[in-house]
């Protein structure tokens, strides 16, 4: 069934008078900087605008409503009280620059989530301001840079980035206007050290790791590699992507990373929202600490205010128009309370335990682990190109048929070094029983694809469309509407 | 334990499965001496009923005031079915529409935003979203560098009446990329002028940034700026206030050839996002169809799926991280996308009638606002062009200390711009909306009023 688009429920002079004033008066605009002709913005009732995007609503998978074992992204449960505690009236309508003495409780707020931050990562100092994991990154980079330029070092502008990256990392080194210096992984899943060996030089600005990797394994050897790129020169940056299979267990800083992101939509449990909002908080070392963007929250006799330029003269500066994504720290905030000093390990035990739950009984179903002599950390890798290869049916084929069983499909096609792979992330959130289903579907549809393969191949068939052609999508954009 | 399901007998079971003793023995491949010892800055674990009595004490220790700052974020009525919708969970705990079948909800609501985008702005193209305004400004300066084939130099004309955090921003975030910002002065009426660019006539320049309403709350002459850099091969970057677009004429129509900006953005945070100290907000970018290639996050289009339905799907991704890499047109992946639902809400509900009458009673207020505060003796406005619903007053008394003291009258007075603009003197930047009424400006004025004549 085709959901009709809102602005085909217009009908001319439609308009929900109780959400905005009446006025006498007209615009006090010259003539030539008035606008002429109305947007193009929908006329309907209330009721109409509230229908038609609960009815959108129910045409999406959600953590609330499907297991989302999405990797990479940390789809676990979104904690209601988080949200209706961040959304106290007093909170919603504090103005960004009001004065300090007026965001005392909110500030207290923030200042305390930079303390816990700082004691579950092992880092020397936080910001809270970048707004997503890519900004963390950006502020990131921007750091090690300005640290390098302290230093006269200005020429390291080379960044090390393994084979396995998010890309973000590589993008994120180009908007710094470093230079990525790419090393491959060994089958084990450890980064290559003779290669990073040779990577690192006199140019070497630091070397950007996600740890556990994006292949779903401890990196092992993390002091080795620590060893050599402090040796020379570089820093060590912490893509904080995984964090959660770590939380509580081992710290970025006692691993030796100079400067980590955290993304607190994924660990912290702040909503992913179909895109966002995320927060990017920032760690450093002490050495990198000047270079911290601002704002950052500081305490002096009992008070709380946003630290500034005056406060910070080396930072790398402002990335937001006022200070990040201030509700969504909120919630983080609310949701680490709950957690409480206990909780935060167990994050990470039971992320592991089910992930190593699921990678044993699909192993056992017959399924192939990227890495069949790892554990899995918080996620693994499951490779289909077995199934590829002898059944012709591959890693999105079985993507799209699980959304007819009721789940979300894991992450495909990342990383990229795996070929047709499925990374699985479930979360501690996820009870043993859901696990199961997942796996029974799973292994349904394995069987599926040895019997009647085009039905894997057509799925999916239950939703509200089945593919889309992303061909013509791209050919012939149609990227906004036209009556 | 919260939020953990496991029972013991799951724990058990699903141990037995992985062939593991303990659930710390899937931790061995870590190395031991790096092992985490215990924490000591997180609090014991609080119940939701005693996060709930703690957040309500500080909620409470925050109070409630007057507010009459805008300054790039603004309090507007939100209607109660915007945020009823947003957190409903198929929206809230969803992630990019990955799996676009699974996700054609966000995905039909995100092509009806930029539709909505397109139209309010005057442009062909939207993308579904930047993280705030101060950063889109940074991307479109990006993304100008790589639109503008006429345009080597990188440099960028950026008027210091743009919101300065922006400035900021731009500087912190483009600058890495070696990207120039040449300041461009204001005249006596607060306004960038003709005489003020004739510096620059021929310079090879990238773009040029124009905010209308500018950072005062005043209106530029945006058909003439828009005209001279357009003569020059400068491609414009308009910065504009989403609900002022109901009665300003849009970006896609300015200069007099009508050729329009040619990347506009700005914060879309007066389209139903409650200001919450500052987050989050969300910033938006639309363009012209030439340039699509070139614009950074997100884009939805519209297609068919193989029966023939219409149906929505992420598009374009060749620009992104994710496929493209270092050689993408902007690291960005997680964008805004739950404030872009919220906006597209609010703009269904009030509509293109609403938006115009919001827009309206803003400028009203700001205007009686302007009349009973330049009534008292020492006030006066800086500037005296047309405004929207922002205005600069000057006073003759320190600009914090006044602040301070309006405070204890329970009014935000507005937000002191001395420090930014040191040549306005003791300058205060205010700000009405539909939300201030005539009684809330006459108790400002008269707050006002006492603390002068003290």
């Amino acid at each position: 069934m085709t959901e009709k688009l809102i602005f085909q429920h217009s009908r001319t002079g439609r308009t929900a008078t109780a959400q905005y004033p009446a006025v006498s008066a007209t615009a006090e605009v010259p003539e030539k900087l008035r606008r002429k002709k109305r947007p193009m913005l929908p006329e309907v009732s209330e009721l109409q605008a509230v229908r038609h995007y609960t009815r959108l609503s129910q045409r999406n998978f959600s953590i609330d409503t499907h297991f989302y074992p999405l990797g990479s992204c940390t789809m676990k449960y979104n904690p209601r009280a988080c949200n209706q505690f961040a959304m106290l009236p007093e909170f919603l309508n504090r103005h960004p620059l009001a004065p300090d003495a007026t965001g005392q409780g909110y500030l207290a707020c923030m200042y305390e989530l930079q303390e816990m931050l700082k004691d579950v990562t092992g880092m020397h100092s936080v910001s809270l301001t970048p707004m997503a994991g890519a900004q963390g990154e950006f502020a990131g980079v921007a750091m090690m840079r300005a640290y390098h330029k302290s230093r006269n070092e200005s020429h390291r502008d080379e960044l090390i980035v393994p084979d396995a990256a998010h890309g973000t990392n590589p993008a994120t080194a180009t908007m710094c206007g470093c230079k990525v210096v790419e090393i491959p992984s060994l089958p084990s899943g450890d980064i290559d050290l003779e290669a990073l060996q040779k990577a690192v030089g006199p140019n070497t600005a630091g070397i950007m790791l996600t740890n556990p990797s994006t292949l779903g394994v401890f990196e092992r050897r993390i002091k080795q590699m620590a060893k050599i790129v402090h040796d020379a020169g570089g820093l060590l940056y912490y893509d904080g992507a995984n964090l959660n299979a770590i939380l509580g267990k081992v710290r970025p800083g006692d691993m030796g990373f100079d400067v980590i992101h955290m993304n607190l939509h994924k660990t912290f449990s702040t909503p992913h929202g179909g895109g966002g909002p995320g927060a990017g908080a920032v760690g450093v070392s002490p050495r990198v600490a000047p270079f911290l963007p601002l704002p950052i929250v500081g305490k002096e006799n009992n008070s709380y205010r946003w630290l500034t330029e005056k406060d910070l003269p080396q930072s790398i500066g402002r990335l937001s128009g006022f200070m990040g994504n201030a509700g969504v720290l909120m919630r983080a905030y609310i949701y680490m309370r709950m957690l409480g000093k206990q909780g935060m390990s167990r994050v990470a035990e039971y992320a592991a335990l089910n992930a190593n739950y699921l990678l044993a009984r699909l192993r056992q179903a017959g399924f192939d682990p990227a890495y069949p002599e790892r554990r899995a950390s918080h996620e693994f890798i499951i490779t289909l190109k077995r199934q590829a290869r002898e059944l012709n049916v591959n890693a999105m084929d079985f993507a799209k048929r699980l959304l007819d069983y009721g789940f979300h499909a894991p992450t495909t096609y990342f990383p990229l070094l795996v070929p047709e792979c499925l990374l699985i992330e479930p979360t501690e959130t996820e009870a043993k029983e859901d696990l199961d289903g997942f796996v029974d579907a799973l292994i349904e549809i394995q069987r599926e694809a040895e019997t009647d393969a085009a039905k894997v191949k057509g799925a999916p068939y239950t939703l509200p469309v089945r593919r889309l052609d992303d061909v013509r999508a791209a050919k012939q954009l149609d990227l906004v509407w036209r009556s | 334990m919260p939020f953990i399901p496991h029972t013991e007998d799951d724990v058990r079971e699903m141990l037995a499965v992985i062939g593991a003793p303990d659930i710390n023995t899937l931790f061995e491949e870590i190395p031991a001496d790096l092992r985490a010892q215990g924490l000591t800055q997180v609090p014991d674990a609080l119940t939701e009923m005693q996060i709930g009595q703690l957040m309500q004490r500080r909620a409470a220790q925050d109070g409630t005031y007057l507010n009459f700052i805008g300054a790039g974020a603004y309090q507007h009525h939100i209607p109660a079915a915007v945020w009823a919708i947003v957190t409903r969970g198929e929206f809230y705990s969803a992630y990019t529409p990955y799996q676009a079948e699974a996700s054609q909800g966000t995905l039909q609501l995100l092509y009806e935003y930029q539709t909505m985008m397109a139209s309010l702005t005057g442009m062909e193209v939207s993308n579904a979203s930047l993280y705030d305004g101060a950063s889109a400004l940074s991307e479109a300066c990006l993304m100008a560098v790589r639109a503008n084939r006429k345009s080597q130099s990188a440099k960028f004309l950026l008027p210091s009446n743009v919101n300065p955090t922006y400035c900021k921003v731009a500087k912190a975030i483009a600058g890495n990329q070696n990207l120039q910002f040449e300041t461009i002065h204001f005249d006596a009426s607060g306004l960038v002028t003709l005489d003020a660019l004739k510096q620059y006539a021929t310079d090879d320049i990238t773009a040029l940034v124009i905010q209308q309403p500018n950072f005062f709350g005043q209106l530029e002459d945006v058909d003439a700026l828009t005209d001279w850099a357009h003569a020059k091969g400068a491609m414009v970057i308009a910065v504009v206030n989403p609900t002022s677009l109901a009665i300003l004429k849009p970006p896609g129509e300015w200069g007099s050839a009508g050729k329009g900006a040619d990347i506009v953005v700005g914060d879309g945070q007066p389209l139903g996002v409650p200001l919450a100290s500052g987050g989050p907000y969300f910033g938006f970018i639309t363009t012209r169809m030439e340039y699509v290639r070139q614009m950074p996050g997100r884009i939805i289009g519209r297609t068919v799926d193989m029966e023939g339905r219409q149906g929505f799907t992420l598009t374009l991704q060749a620009r992104e991280q994710h496929i493209r890499r270092g050689k993408a047109t902007s690291n960005i992946c997680t964008n805004q996308g739950l404030l872009v639902t919220a906006a597209t809400i609010y703009m269904a509900i009030t509509g293109a009638t609403g938006l115009e009458n919001i827009a309206i009673m803003s400028q009203q207020r700001c205007k009686e606002l302007v009349e009973s505060l330049t009534a008292i003796k020492g006030v006066k406005a800086a500037f005296t062009g047309s405004r929207f619903h922002e205005a600069v007053i000057l006073l003759e008394r320190n600009v914090g200390e006044v602040l301070s003291t309006l405070l204890k009258h329970g009014i935000v007075g507005g937000y002191d711009i001395s420090a930014h603009y040191p040549k306005l003197g003791n300058a205060l930047l205010v700000c009405t909306t539909e939300m201030n009424s005539s009684e809330d400006i006459a108790a400002y004025a008269k707050a006002l009023a006492e603390i002068l004549n003290d």
